[in-house]
């Protein structure tokens, strides 16, 4: 089937009903069977499933495709099918324009060669927060820039603390004896997930990191007291037994059921927390180890990145300028306020602080976080399923913390 | 084929006696004409995509494959890899259990109601087709449901079986406990499977006729002895079928297991299905994700295999 080549100016020779045809019976998934692409538009591949979202984005699009003479389209998946979807694109060369991943699958896109450099397409990365840098690049190459960022904090029910008579805790002492008190009846003190999945990963790591624990090297002995906290909250009874299979999702859901007092949880649960009128709420920071020390949240979000196109660099330069748009202050300060996520360019990171005081914590976190692939790079998925097993058998009493660890250790370096 | 029945002319004997010789030639390639659609179509989306799959198992098969279309060979390197991680030995250890007990289970129930609908009694159809709903759900969704049901403080389950002075106030840990998950997750699955095996079976039931029935009664026979001797050698090749195709949706779990568990707690729900999943879709590692994925395939293979062989003897019998 010559007609099917690679190329993507052969346009004309064989009638595109054909080819459509070929491509439908025959061969789903070889090259050159994607739709021809209009000069004039900018491809994005998201996860902007959602009406609003999608809505929202296409908004943002088109107000920087327009001055530039540029359509942007979008073609959305669920979160948990870009890395496929994006896989298969790729061996079809039909990718998009712009690639917009989560921030933790970036390593293994970036490593397969198949990203262009954002400064080789004119992408201005300066003036972004370290953490939100770190977020976007691959061995010291910056390969995707995020508009916003999330991380996680402690969220508590203020009429519950107030009427307890304690502050929101800023350390783990002051955390286990908080949600203790905090317990009675229905309610839990405490509600974190510890799923064995991403979410759970996700929330155990603000714990493994203030600990002083590290990823590359998962039994060095410093993040055991991380776990031990977890197991501790749970033997006290301040925590339900069930958090080892509560998505970030069902830890919202007990909150606003007011089931637990305090949580774990993120940003993107602000709008499902205001529409609710049941339960009064504020935002701390996540508390640490000891007094004094800054705590290290972990950084996340979506990046975007420029797939190479060696047909048609053109493309790639388009969807640089879009790129550039995006993110300048002004578009990036809406979009954070559009997702309750903050902006990565430190400037409309402090202007989000101030203009939403009651997110002023997420802000103040994120300038700490920590990326979770900085260290491990292409790694990650390993690590993180081998953190997830450490922290499912300690809560279940499988394991001592110490065992735990070392185990895990063992699975990360078998995997790589 | 009319040039076989008509007459050949006595002068032209030699003609249609080569006719005759190619006849069935040509039957025999019409044949093939018929066939080879459904060859094609076999062979295009069945055997290739085993073939890859065998041969991407001895393959370093990563994101980078996707973009360069090199997929270096590496030998048993995943093979070992895969064998020597403890997750994969347990999931077989749990992909057995869950499948044995789903079975069981399933079966069990499925036999025992359909031989109580085969009776005709008021409301009989009607929760019939009420027993058929758990069929009718989208699996994730019974699986989220159930997820509810299951929980330990709030959970329905817990909740109805602390009323009834059943369990302490604790509640039982249904999906919180590794000892006690994996029996969750094959009760809920028990659950979804009932209405298919019920189907079936009535359908069997349905085909023996009532007179072996009356004649068993005339000899003097009690419900057991007439379910041992006639319901159960009568229904042999329904079963076969219920329990192999069950087998084959059983064993390949993943929907179920990911929306109640995701595998968890402390990977007690893991099996071979979830371990696929996580190996190629979540790691990237297509090649040893193959690998547990041509597990799965030899060990259904084998069930088919065992199911034919059952058949065949049937059709030698004259059923």
């Amino acid at each position: 089937m010559p007609f099917l080549g690679r190329s993507r100016t052969g346009r004309g020779r064989v009638p595109a009903f054909a080819v459509t045809l070929a491509c439908v019976i025959v061969a789903p998934g070889l090259a050159g069977c994607a739709a021809e692409p209009d000069p004039g538009t900018v491809t994005v591949l998201n996860s902007a499933t959602d009406t609003a979202e999608h809505t929202a984005n296409q908004r943002f699009f088109d107000r920087c495709g327009k001055p530039l003479g540029l359509r942007v389209e979008q073609i959305s998946v669920p979160a948990d099918q870009i890395a496929s979807k994006a896989l298969r694109m790729a061996s079809s060369d039909s990718l998009t324009d712009i690639l917009e991943l989560d921030g933790s699958e970036l390593p293994q896109f970036a490593q397969t060669e198949g990203l262009r450099p954002l400064d080789a397409v004119g992408v201005d990365t300066s003036g972004l927060s370290a953490s939100a840098k770190s977020l976007g690049s691959y061995d010291g190459t910056q390969y995707g820039i995020a508009r916003s960022v999330n991380s996680l904090a402690l969220i508590y029910n203020t009429e519950l603390l107030k009427d307890a008579g304690i502050a929101p805790p800023t350390t783990w002492k002051e955390l286990r004896a908080a949600a203790r008190k905090l317990t009675a009846g229905d309610t839990y003190g405490m509600a974190f997930s510890a799923s064995p999945n991403a979410d759970g990963v996700y929330q155990f790591l603000p714990f493994f990191w203030s600990a002083g624990g590290d990823e590359a090297e998962i039994d060095s002995g410093k993040g055991e007291a991380a776990l031990q906290l977890w197991k501790d909250l749970v033997a006290d009874g301040s925590a339900s037994r069930s958090v080892v299979n509560w998505n970030q999702q069902d830890v919202n859901d007990q909150f606003v059921a007011g089931r637990a007092a305090m949580m774990i949880n993120g940003p993107w649960q602000v709008p499902v927390l205001s529409a609710q009128k049941n339960v009064d709420w504020a935002v701390a920071s996540i508390p640490v180890p000891e007094a004094g020390k800054p705590a290290v949240p972990p950084i996340g979000g979506t990046v975007m990145a420029v797939p190479k196109n060696d047909d048609d660099p053109a493309r790639e330069k388009n969807a640089g300028k879009v790129l550039n748009c995006l993110n300048s202050e002004k578009n990036q300060l809406q979009w954070g306020e559009s997702v309750n996520n903050v902006p990565t360019r430190a400037t409309a990171a402090q202007a989000y602080a101030k203009q939403n005081p009651k997110l002023a914590a997420f802000a103040e976190l994120v300038t700490t976080a920590r990326s979770r692939t900085a260290k491990v790079g292409t790694g990650w998925p390993v690590v993180g399923d081998a953190l997830a097993g450490a922290f499912q058998s300690v809560l279940t009493g499988r394991t001592s913390p110490e065992q735990a660890l070392h185990r895990a250790q063992q699975q990360a370096s078998a995997g790589k | 084929m009319t040039t076989i029945t008509s007459p050949a002319p006595a002068s032209g004997a030699a003609e249609a006696k080569s006719a005759a010789g190619r006849a069935p030639l040509r039957r025999g390639l019409l044949r093939w004409l018929f066939v080879a659609p459904a060859l094609a179509y076999m062979a295009l989306f069945f055997g290739y995509p085993l073939v890859r799959n065998i041969v991407m198992s001895f393959q370093h098969y990563t994101p980078k494959t996707y973009f360069t279309g090199e997929a270096p060979f590496n030998g048993l390197d995943n093979w070992r890899a895969v064998f020597a991680n403890e997750l994969f030995t347990d999931a077989l250890w749990h992909t057995a259990l869950f499948t044995v007990g789903s079975l069981l289970g399933q079966f069990t129930i499925g036999l025992t109601l359909a031989v109580f609908f085969s009776r005709r009694f008021r409301l009989s159809g009607f929760v019939r087709a009420v027993l058929l709903l758990p069929w009718l759900v989208p699996m994730v969704v019974s699986a989220v449901v159930w997820r509810r049901i299951l929980d330990q403080d709030h959970g329905m389950l817990n909740t109805a079986l602390h009323a009834v002075g059943l369990v302490p106030q604790d509640g039982v840990p249904w999906l919180s406990s590794p000892g006690v998950a994996l029996l969750s997750a094959v009760l809920v699955n028990i659950w979804i499977g009932i209405p298919f095996n019920m189907v079936i079976l009535y359908g069997g039931l349905q085909e023996i006729p009532r007179e072996l029935y009356e004649a068993a009664s005339l000899d003097g026979s009690g419900p057991w002895r007439t379910f041992r001797s006639i319901t159960l050698p009568m229904l042999r090749p329904v079963i076969t079928v219920v329990l192999v195709l069950g087998f084959m949706s059983t064993v390949k779990i993943l929907d179920l297991i990911l929306a109640l568990t995701s595998g968890g707690p402390a990977d007690s729900t893991q099996t071979l299905g979830t371990v696929t999943y996580q190996l190629s879709f979540l790691q990237l590692d297509f090649g040893q994700g193959a690998v547990v994925g041509n597990v799965l395939i030899l060990i259904s293979a084998v069930f088919a295999v065992l199911y034919l062989r059952a058949n065949r003897a049937d059709f030698g019998k004259g059923k």
